[in-house]
């Protein structure tokens, strides 16, 4: 294993995607280290969601490569991807047939050959890791709050500890403590497991207080990146809307 | 390093002392769970357990979990259990592993399976209760829409009625024609293969033609319509509820029944005739196919002994139960669509209880006209 392998936990480069006639993401290069918190941020439809799925190999690409945990994406290779990574999907994407305790033991169960009394304690202490009670368990996906649905969907994303982790806008819809919550416990998770982080998000605060670093997507590509007091200083006309408008100024004496 | 995970156990004197090795990882977690159970015994009789933690080369929540439950399982008794050279980027997983599974939840109680069984049955028959009084209130919420209708006719959501019409009743029509003329022609054959044994081959035709049009015609194209327009409204109806459609409708002043319901059935009982009338000939004519080709029987004579064989109150028994069926399938796929609950689970089993019930309420339907008019000697 060479040291870049090491260091980096997921390598994109030179990455055109596209529908039809209109390119999504154009010769887009990003690299992310291990162990750390990254969030992207993007203007609405401009392909961040399209960059993540790209990633984990739900959309196709046109060119470039793709590295994750140094192996190819869309090469032949034998492990098993739900080891490789979680995903939290924005709407949860609970299995709304199972219960909490089922949906979070599904990919133990479909993975390992492991005792039905070892997969209960497992899917209770990885509840209790994101803050629900052992009594949820039992509920129905449709029985569950927004704030809840999104830490069980955190719950399944980590059962099988991978090393790295996604999360399409993880604190929309939720309210401000609930995101605060759900923050906090992103960063505790993500030093006890030592995970890489790949955010999608648009709230300003998670992006300030747990992203080690920030990578912004505009035009289909990455126009900068960098730890947000670096994003905040750049000149980038977009980045300077998007950290500087209104909205964000309501927010910047926090920020500060 | 280690690829496979070891647990090394090594009893001295007053203690046993474990030590792991390699990757505890969910990967290895076979092994891991006979590793555990192979000490299990040695655990439960040493008087203290030490675990030596220096030796993991990985550990996910999966490992440290097992570890965790071997050094509960020790200290649960009252005997000192510990772990010592915990790795340092270890730490706060075994810490945080230290706080789960802390409560376990009181297991629930099964009760008796015969008051198991009586409490179904009671909640059936509220059920039961429930259905009928369910359909007797969209049956009277579809009546007052369409004395709405009546009163103000230009409040009829003509568009939905035409596009429902179309798609219900002129989409349909194919498939309906196809059935009915291969129901037609397996009658017509039967009939000429069982009766020709008494020589009574020119009766085949009265059987045909007073079958199809009293009750089969009109009862295979409504359990048809059943099965292909009352499923379609029952998930249409169904998905706009978990999206909140309906709601959205509702806060905005409009009544769902108005705005979905009535084009919705009006449309079924406006097409189902048609659909039942076009069935019967279809049948008839595949009737008349097999008599010319199977029974011998040329057109001329086949049309000739259907014009003595029937006569118009044949048909009308027919056609007159066609928009009645059509109102209990409309009535019964919509208010299934409206008991739609929040998870795609519960649609699939609204959609299938709204077939199958509105089948049966259409046969037990066809049942109550056959009594009926048999006393009014029609």
């Amino acid at each position: 294993m060479t040291d870049q392998r090491e260091e980096f936990a997921i390598r994109v480069h030179d990455l055109v995607v596209g529908f039809g006639l209109q390119t999504v993401l154009d010769h887009l290069s990003l690299d992310v280290r291990r162990g750390e918190i990254i969030g992207l941020v993007g203007a609405s439809g401009g392909g961040k969601s399209v960059l993540m799925r790209t990633i984990i190999g739900l959309i196709p690409r046109r060119s470039g490569t793709i590295e994750v945990m140094g192996q190819p994406i869309g090469g032949t290779h034998d492990r098993s991807r739900a080891a490789t990574w979680g995903i939290l999907f924005q709407q949860g994407a609970l299995f709304s047939s199972l219960t909490v305790r089922q949906n979070v033991q599904f990919p133990l169960r479909e993975n390992l050959v492991l005792s039905q009394e070892l997969m209960d304690e497992i899917a209770i202490a990885k509840l209790e890791m994101v803050g629900l009670r052992a009594q949820d368990g039992d509920k129905y996906p449709s029985e569950l709050s927004g704030g809840m649905t999104k830490r069980v969907a955190l719950a399944r994303a980590l059962a099988l500890d991978p090393p790295i982790l996604f999360l399409d806008e993880p604190t929309s819809g939720l309210d401000p403590i609930a995101a605060g919550d759900f923050d906090a416990l992103i960063s505790t998770l993500q030093r006890t497991l030592g995970l890489t982080v790949f955010m999608v998000t648009h709230d300003l605060a998670s992006l300030t207080t747990v992203c080690d670093r920030v990578a912004a997507l505009a035009d289909g590509k990455i126009v900068a990146i960098g730890p947000m007091r670096e994003l905040l200083q750049s000149e980038h006309p977009w980045v300077r809307a998007y950290f500087h408008g209104k909205r964000s100024q309501m927010l910047q004496p926090q920020m500060r | 390093m280690n690829s496979e995970p070891l647990l090394l156990a090594t009893s001295s004197g007053d203690g046993l002392k474990l030590r792991p090795e390699g990757p505890w990882t969910a990967a290895n977690v076979s092994a891991l769970e006979l590793l555990c159970r192979s000490v299990g015994a040695d655990v439960d009789r040493s008087p203290s357990v030490t675990l030596d933690m220096s030796g993991i080369s990985a550990l996910d929540t999966l490992g440290a979990w097992i570890l965790e439950k071997l050094s509960r399982k020790a200290s649960s008794s009252g005997r000192p259990a510990e772990m010592v050279g915990v790795a340092d980027h270890f730490n706060g997983l075994l810490e945080e592993v230290r706080q789960v599974n802390r409560h376990t939840p009181a297991p629930v109680a099964v009760p008796n399976p015969v008051l198991l069984k009586l409490n179904d049955l009671g909640k059936a028959t509220i059920e039961a209760r429930e259905d009928i009084s369910i359909f007797l209130q969209m049956l009277g919420a579809l009546f007052m829409a369409v004395i709405g209708v009546v009163r103000r006719p230009r409040s009829l959501r003509l568009t939905s009625l035409v596009y429902q019409l179309n798609r219900i009743g002129l989409q349909a029509i194919p498939i309906v024609v196809l059935i009915t003329f291969l129901i037609g022609a397996i009658i017509a054959q039967q009939g000429f293969f069982h009766f020709r044994r008494f020589g009574a081959e020119s009766y085949t035709v009265d059987m045909v033609g007073i079958l199809v049009l009293r009750e089969l015609g009109v009862l295979i194209v409504a359990i048809m319509v059943a099965g292909r327009s009352g499923s379609a409204y029952t998930a249409e109806l169904g998905s706009m509820k978990m999206r909140e459609e309906i709601d959205a409708l509702s806060t905005m002043g409009l009544d769902p029944v108005d705005v979905l319901i009535l084009p919705r059935v009006a449309a079924l009982v406006i097409a189902l005739p048609i659909l039942a009338f076009i069935g019967a000939l279809a049948a008839l004519y595949g009737g008349g196919l097999v008599a010319q080709f199977y029974g011998d029987m040329g057109p001329a004579i086949y049309i000739a002994r259907l014009h003595e064989a029937i006569s118009v109150t044949h048909f009308e028994v027919g056609i007159l139960k066609a928009p009645f069926m059509a109102l209990v399938i409309g009535i019964v796929a919509c208010s299934e669509g409206l008991r739609v609950k929040g998870s795609a689970e519960s649609l699939g089993r609204q959609t299938t209880t709204s077939v199958v019930k509105s089948i049966f309420l259409v046969i037990v339907l066809d049942g109550l006209f056959a009594i009926f008019f048999a006393s009014i000697g029609m």
